[in-house]
C-alpha cells in the first residue's frame, strides 16, 4: 500500500472517530471539541478529493467561524453545577432505531443505484475556475446569497441583543 | 482512494451520526451539532460527484453555497438558543413546548 492511501484511511478513520463522539459523548463539551476534529479530517478529505480552496474555506469558515460559535453557545447556555441537566438525553434505543432507519435507506441507495463511470481528472488549482463559475454562471445564486447573509447579520444581531430594560 | 465508493461511504456514515444526533441531544446547541455533521456528509457528496462523475466543478460551486448558508444558520439559531436561555433558563428542547413565555 502507498503512503497516500495509508494517510488517507488514517484520515477517514479519525474523522469517523470523532463524528462518533459527537453523537455518543455524554457531556456537550466533548462534543464541541470533538467536531473540530471533525472539521480537520473533513478538510484533509477534501484536499484528498482535489478541492484546495474548499479545503482552505471548510477550515477558515467552520472551525475558525462555525466551531468558535457552537462552543460560545456551550458555555453560555451551561448551568456547570447541574450534572443533570448537562448529561440529559433522550432515549438510547430510539435513537439508535431512527439512525438504523437512515442508515438502512442509504445503504440501499449505495448499493442499488449504478454509478456513472468516472471522468478521470489531475489535480489543478480550482481557485480560479471557482472564481469565474460564481461570476458568470452562478452569479444570481450568489447576489442572492450575500442579500441572505446581510439578512442574518442583522436578523442576529437584532435577537441576540440585551433587551431594554421597561420604563 | 480514486473511486468514489469510499467517499460516499464515510458521508453516509457522518449522515447517519448526525441524524442519529439530532434524535439523541436534548441540549439545542447538541441538536445543531448534529445538523452541522449533516450538512457536511452532504458536502463531501457533492465534492466527490464534481471529482469523479462531473466534468466541471459545479459540486465545489454547491458545497460553497451550502457552507455560506451553515454560517448564517449557525448565527441565527444560536442567537434563538441564547434568547431561550435568557426567558427560559434552560435549552432542553423537550420543556420548550410553548411558543408564548
Amino acid at each position: 500500500m502507498e503512503m497516500k492511501e495509508i494517510l488517507f484511511y488514517a484520515i477517514a478513520a479519525f474523522t469517523l472517530f470523532s463524528a462518533g463522539i459527537v453523537a455518543f459523548a455524554k457531556k456537550i463539551i466533548y462534543s464541541a471539541f470533538a467536531l473540530l476534529f471533525t472539521f480537520l479530517g473533513f478538510a484533509g478529505l477534501y484536499v484528498y478529493l482535489g478541492a484546495d480552496f474548499l479545503a482552505v474555506t471548510q477550515i477558515i469558515i467552520y472551525v475558525g467561524g462555525i466551531l468558535v460559535l457552537i462552543l460560545f453557545g456551550v458555555l453560555m447556555t451551561q448551568k456547570i453545577y447541574d450534572t443533570k441537566a448537562i448529561i440529559a438525553h433522550n432515549s438510547l434505543w430510539f435513537s439508535v432505531g431512527g439512525g438504523l432507519f437512515v442508515a438502512l435507506i442509504i445503504t440501499a441507495l449505495l448499493v442499488k443505484n449504478v454509478w456513472l463511470a468516472g471522468v478521470p481528472k489531475a489535480f489543478a488549482p480550482t481557485t480560479e475556475a471557482i472564481g469565474k463559475a460564481i461570476l458568470s454562471h452562478y452569479l444570481i445564486p450568489f447576489e442572492i446569497v450575500s442579500f441572505l447573509l446581510l439578512g442574518a447579520l442583522i436578523g442576529a444581531v437584532y435577537l441576540a441583543r440585551a433587551e431594554d430594560k421597561e420604563k | 482512494m480514486n473511486t468514489l465508493m469510499p467517499y460516499l461511504i464515510i458521508g453516509a456514515t457522518v449522515f447517519t451520526l448526525g441524524i442519529f444526533t439530532i434524535i439523541y441531544k436534548k441540549n439545542a446547541v447538541g441538536i445543531l451539532m448534529g445538523v452541522e455533521l449533516v450538512l457536511n456528509s452532504v458536502n463531501i457528496n457533492f465534492i466527490a460527484f464534481a471529482k469523479f462523475v462531473d466534468k466541471g466543478i459545479n459540486g465545489q460551486v454547491v458545497a460553497i453555497f451550502v457552507i455560506i448558508l451553515a454560517a448564517a444558520e449557525t448565527a441565527i439559531a444560536l442567537a434563538i438558543i441564547l434568547n431561550i436561555y435568557r426567558t427560559k433558563a434552560t435549552v432542553d428542547v423537550t420543556e420548550l413546548n410553548e411558543m408564548k413565555h
